[in-house]
């Protein structure tokens, strides 16, 4: 393990980039348990300041540090990825490895649901759930709905590296020799897929905290807790940019820009360290 | 022919149905799975919000409620008279601007939508596709990589972000593009004069820009891959050697033979460029349907976001029903199965 981060920081300017750039985040993340202001407490400090030594973000008009209330907002932001990411993982696994080993009707049934929720418009379902929830709303029930939402596409890619495994001697072997289905799967058909698992990983934290920045902005979150979105909703609502007060949306939109491309360069160095012929190509043999 | 209809177009017609009955479904369920009495929360809201309303509209409200949430009956009854009011384009009035029928906003906001989507997913999937074709066919072009890093890093961003980076950028610090809207404030739309076109054009730029740069990086890198398996195949090769002209080749022998699978990659990703609209409007206050969504959420309009899902959803899957349609047009592959 950490050979492969000692390479990985060695041959990839990406993951370098990476890591510096989520390096930033953690440090923020870890500033928020030692925050000298409460997020839930408005009007602490003067508001509407601009970015400062003292105030480094600036402040809000709601007499927020905009700086020590972001670190709140990202912590709260990366924990409904890394919710979403684990519930959504174990459906989409579940479903990946039934769906292809077991194929026949099963299969059928089950690519038929995944390949309805790829193509139907999450949006404004997600919208409407969040819409009727608003009051019991809160990060946990978000993280739930949209981990629940997440998991389709990559139950499909699960599913076709399980339909080739299948297909490999040794799935044979083990079934000749009496090994149950259930045993086939976990213990031989999942190592296998782990790699897939981890790298879309990443993916579904992206998209889950995306998708949580969309629903605040438009209101439909818990609105008293810090995150990204709700950074964003409050700023939008006291008309931040119309009062010049430009570091109110710059700071989180920056914020978000540098947590995605972490997590995106994160993504992908990874993915290409997993398949071993980019890997020879990063090294160089 | 029969093999045609038993292989390709019957599943594709299931699968159409299958995407309207789930969707719908969903919609149908979720209101019961809520926690409170929508009907009665509803209610009390609108009289909480201003109470200019006569009892009498406030119990037309509540009927139009019960059976917009199709709450009368028994629930397979509620199911099928659910079904029922769709088949006859029947959503019911908006509870924010009642009585007008939402189906009837919905309509006047659909074109703006529409008028921004399709212009925008047509020039990034064409960039998109250009460019992705040309950086597998010139791999050590300089600008070539560095425009796909910069489509990579933006594609991973959401929408939301992005768009207010560029409102920031474009609008605030360096104002040469308007704030919001879809033309100025206080002009009526008049679509004979050119200066409404005009600004019109104008006030939909950002918006758009921010749909193209986001699309932009899927459509660069699904190319890429597709035609850097092409550029080895025989015929290629064969292209090179008899001396044709290497851009030429390029269009005609490469990309047109990729452009297939990404036609279909068109279709799927309908539904995300779908959402992606609906919070550019958002940002940029744009009257179209994310609007609509966003002043129905604030208004606790529930009929109007209830429509609009089964709207989106419908639209989606018809959308993706006819690419899927015309896709064997394109390949004769599909054609002779």
């Amino acid at each position: 393990m950490l050979k492969v981060l000692r390479d990985l920081l060695r041959y990839d300017g990406r993951f370098r980039l990476a890591v510096i750039l989520l390096g930033g985040v953690v440090v923020m993340i870890i500033l928020s348990y030692d925050s000298p202001y409460d997020p839930g407490k408005t009007f602490v400090v003067p508001w509407d300041l601009p970015p400062s030594r003292e105030h480094l973000f600036g402040t809000t008009s709601r007499g927020q540090d905009l700086f020590w209330w972001l670190t709140f907002a990202v912590r709260n932001s990366l924990y409904v990825g890394v919710v979403t990411a684990i519930i959504s993982r174990v459906i989409s696994v579940l479903v990946g490895l039934t769906a292809g080993y077991r194929g026949g009707w099963l299969d059928k049934v089950l690519m038929a649901i995944s390949d309805t929720f790829v193509v139907l418009p999450l949006l404004p379902i997600l919208i409407l759930l969040s819409f009727l929830l608003r009051d019991s709303m809160n990060l946990l029930t978000l993280a739930i709905i949209l981990g629940l939402f997440g998991w389709s596409f990559d139950a499909r890619l699960i599913r076709s590296q399980v339909l080739s495994l299948r297909e490999r001697s040794f799935t044979r072997t083990a079934v000749y020799s009496g090994t149950s289905g259930f045993r086939i799967t976990i213990q031989e058909h999942l190592p296998f897929v782990l790699p897939i698992v981890f790298a879309t990983t990443l993916n579904n934290i992206l998209w889950s905290i995306g998708m949580e920045v969309t629903l605040s902005v438009l209101g439909l979150s818990d609105l008293t807790t810090p995150t990204l979105g709700t950074a964003l909703y409050w700023a939008n609502q006291h008309g931040a940019l119309v009062a010049g007060l430009w570091w109110w949306i710059t700071a989180p939109a920056l914020i978000a820009v540098v947590l995605f491309l972490g997590l995106y360069l994160l993504f992908t160095s990874i993915n290409e360290f997993i398949d071993p012929r980019t890997r020879l190509r990063l090294i160089g043999g | 022919m029969r093999n045609f209809v038993l292989r390709y177009l019957i599943p594709r017609v299931v699968q159409y149905l299958t995407i309207i009955f789930v969707g719908i479904t969903v919609t149908f369920i979720i209101p019961r799975l809520a926690p409170t009495d929508p009907v009665a929360a509803q209610v009390s809201m609108m009289i909480a919000r201003g109470s200019s309303l006569d009892p009498a509209s406030i119990e037309s409200m509540r009927a139009a409620l019960t059976d917009l949430y199709g709450l009368s009956g028994s629930p397979v009854e509620q199911y099928f008279a659910f079904w029922g009011r769709l088949f006859r384009g029947d959503l019911g009035p908006s509870l924010g601007n009642f009585p007008t029928p939402v189906s009837k906003m919905i309509g006047q906001a659909l074109p703006y939508t529409l008028r921004l989507l399709i212009p925008a997913v047509i020039i990034s999937f064409i960039l998109g596709n250009f460019f992705g074709g040309l950086s597998s066919y010139y791999p050590r072009n300089i600008g070539l990589k560095v425009i796909e890093v910069v489509g990579q890093a933006v594609r991973s961003i959401p929408y939301y972000i992005v768009a207010i980076v560029l409102l920031v950028v474009f609008a605030y610090f360096i104002p040469i593009f308007p704030f919001s809207g879809a033309y100025p404030i206080g002009t009526r739309p008049d679509w004979s004069s050119p200066e409404f076109i005009w600004t019109y054009i104008e006030h939909s730029v950002l918006p758009a820009a921010t749909l193209v740069l986001v699309g932009f990086g899927g459509w660069f890198v699904g190319m890429k891959s597709l035609t850097s398996n092409i550029i080895s195949e025989d015929y290629v090769v064969y292209a090179e050697t008899a001396g044709l002209k290497k851009n030429k080749i390029l269009v005609h022998y490469i990309m047109r033979t990729a452009m297939l699978p990404q036609l279909t990659a068109l279709a799927m990703s309908l539904g995300t460029i779908f959402s992606g609209a609906l919070i550019m409007e958002v940002v940029f206050g744009y009257p179209g349907i994310g609007s609509l969504a966003i002043v129905a959420v604030y208004r606790n309009d529930y009929s109007m976001i209830m429509g609009i899902t089964i709207y989106s959803i419908i639209g989606v899957a018809t959308t993706v029903f006819l690419m899927d349609l015309l896709y064997p047009l394109f390949d004769p592959r599909v054609r002779y199965q």
